[in-house]
């Protein structure tokens, strides 16, 4: 932690820490534990008055079918979408590894789309899948294929999982290249040698060795999925139609912005820093793991 | 490898050329949409290949108001955006810098209080606690400014972390040597410290100002003057408006823009950004 040699006590440190710890009061402890007083309150439809209720939100959000609704549906779009953002990118960081010639140029093909921001990544989904001019909604068409995912909530699901999916696989992808390759080559070429083919080999050395840079992803990815698909989201259905996509983050925004229901939006904020609490320390065990390894 | 058989090394390839269609698709499309009039852009079937009206879509985007935008052009919204992202970044840095120099380098009370302090902040993401930071950043009056975007998002906790596992592996000897030739901390900090950690900084810089750039539902609450917004909230706009008259030529243009500083950081500065990526998230 701290360094052997170092400079004696003075208000120095205090003036350096200064700027960070202000931020951090100001706009993280602050408004945290704001969110957490709200959540015991229950303000009329005027915002009048406001009574304490203790745990009456949270009851209430418990026993609320919408909410568990919500709640399971962000369960399915997370894990749908890390899985299939994360089996894509094994794919392709795999056979990267198998080619010798062009490595870097597939490497600047695959990871663009980390730049595109998850709105933008929505606009350009929601165009290509446009029910009258969309090129796929075209294409679905002419194959007898009835698109429209402004009225079917099926559809507008998968739209939101492809167009998150899309955007997540280039960091994916980066993950499991660097993973791939430390792998030792000595491990490979002894289980070559001993007959196993690529497949083989794949799912009984190099999987199970890459298997804590999966497990972090996989955290990764869900927390992606859960908090920074807003953007997504908003951009292609706006929760809806009939509130098929919303997910909830998007619930949150919605209860406390256009709802202005306070308190219930506070109570599902202080569920929501729960659970990315509990990922951040599973995300740090593994990482300590690893350190120990 | 080990085995040498074309055809395999055939696959791979062709898997990752079909990996490489699928995401460079979107992208594709985007661009031929951005290159054709308003009249082809409502004709099924859209074209598959750019047409030539780029330049003219270019020229309309970035310097005139487009319907449903909040009538400011993208030109502006992008100054905006590039106001927003630098400052995120550099801020970040900067704050990030001076307190793991404090915390490694400094015995003091709290040290450690500090420090977890800090920590916590990597638990929070905008997103829960929306509203809140919102009443405090519209009690502080700092709605409609670049402050109000920036410094509630400046606070990180993976810089701190970064900066202090990068201190740590500076050798005792250095910190020694600068203070037998007379150094001061600060003397130390700029002379000894920012130039060993130059690369690191460099990496960060590349993920944060991507980070900055595509920053969306916080603007979003707290702008609500024109002036103010930035490319990516632009575009939402646009598809808002989108229902009625769809100019779907000068949406994806906008799109494009949106999308070309970010992809031109990380695309030139491909190593650093790969570095930046896998050793600060991890």
């Amino acid at each position: 932690m701290l360094k052997r040699v170092h400079f004696s006590p003075s208000t120095l440190p205090f003036l350096l820490v200064a700027p960070q710890i202000v931020i951090t009061i100001v706009f993280f402890i602050l408004p945290a534990s704001q969110a957490l007083y709200q959540s015991f309150l229950l303000e009329d439809a005027f915002g009048l008055s406001t009574e304490f209720v203790w745990f009456e939100n949270f009851t209430y959000l418990i026993n609320d079918e919408i909410y568990l609704d919500t709640f399971m549906r962000t369960a399915f779009f997370s894990f749908t979408v890390a899985f299939l953002a994360m089996s894509t990118a094994l794919i392709l960081a795999s056979m990267v590894d198998r080619i010798i010639k062009g490595v870097i140029v597939y490497q600047t093909l695959l990871i663009w789309p980390y730049a595109v921001a998850p709105v933008v990544a929505g606009a350009l989904w929601v165009f290509m899948f446009d029910p009258t001019l969309g090129i796929f909604a075209y294409a679905l068409n002419t194959i007898g294929y009835d698109w429209n995912h402004k009225l079917n909530g099926g559809e507008a699901m998968t739209l939101v999982i492809l167009a998150s999916t899309w955007k997540q696989i280039a960091y994916n992808f980066l993950f499991f290249i660097a993973a791939i390759q430390s792998i030792p080559k000595s491990l490979i070429e002894a289980s070559a040698i001993d007959g196993a083919g690529p497949l083989k080999r794949f799912w009984t050395i190099i999987f199970p060795l890459i298997s804590p840079t999966t497990f972090f992803l996989l955290v990764v990815n869900i927390v992606y999925a859960f908090f920074e698909t807003f953007g997504v989201i908003h951009a292609i259905t706006q929760g809806g139609p009939y509130k098929a996509t919303e997910i909830l983050v998007y619930k949150v925004f919605y209860d406390g912005f256009v709802g202005l229901d306070l308190g219930g939006s506070a109570a599902q904020s202080v569920i929501l820093m729960a659970i990315v609490i509990v990922m951040t320390v599973v995300q740090f065990r593994y990482i300590e793991r690893k350190v120990e390894y | 490898m080990i085995e040498r058989r074309p055809i395999t090394t055939f696959l791979a390839h062709l898997t990752l050329l079909l990996g490489v269609a699928l995401v460079a698709f979107p992208i594709w499309v985007t661009f031929v949409a951005s290159t054709h009039d308003a009249v082809r852009m409502t004709h099924i079937p859209l074209p598959l290949l750019p047409g030539d009206q780029f330049f003219v879509n270019l020229k309309t985007a970035l310097t005139e108001s487009i319907s449903g935008a909040g009538s400011l052009p993208v030109g502006l919204m992008m100054l905006n955006s590039l106001i927003m992202a630098m400052m995120i970044a550099v801020g970040k840095i900067s704050i990030s810098l001076l307190s793991a120099f404090a915390i490694v380098y400094f015995r003091f009370p709290f040290r450690m209080g500090f420090f977890w302090m800090i920590f916590i902040t990597l638990m929070l993401p905008v997103e829960v606690r929306i509203l809140p930071t919102f009443e405090v950043v519209a009690n502080l009056n700092m709605l409609n400014s670049y402050w109000g975007l920036t410094i509630p998002l400046i606070a990180s906790a993976t810089a701190t972390f970064m900066f202090r596992q990068i201190f740590l592996t500076i050798p005792d000897e250095m910190l020694e040597a600068a203070r037998m030739d007379g150094a001061g901390p600060m003397r130390f900090f700029w002379d000894i410290l920012i130039p060993l950690s130059r690369t690191n900084i460099a990496a960060l810089f590349v993920i944060l100002f991507i980070y900055g750039w595509n920053q969306y539902l916080w603007p979003l609450l707290i702008t609500t003057e024109k002036e103010m917004f930035t490319v990516v909230m632009g575009i939402k706009q646009m598809l808002e408006t989108a229902e009625q008259s769809p100019d779907w030529h000068l949406i994806m243009m906008t799109a494009l823009l949106a999308m070309i500083p970010p992809i031109i950081v990380v695309l030139s500065m491909q190593k650093l950004f790969v570095k930046g990526l896998t050793e600060t998230e991890k």
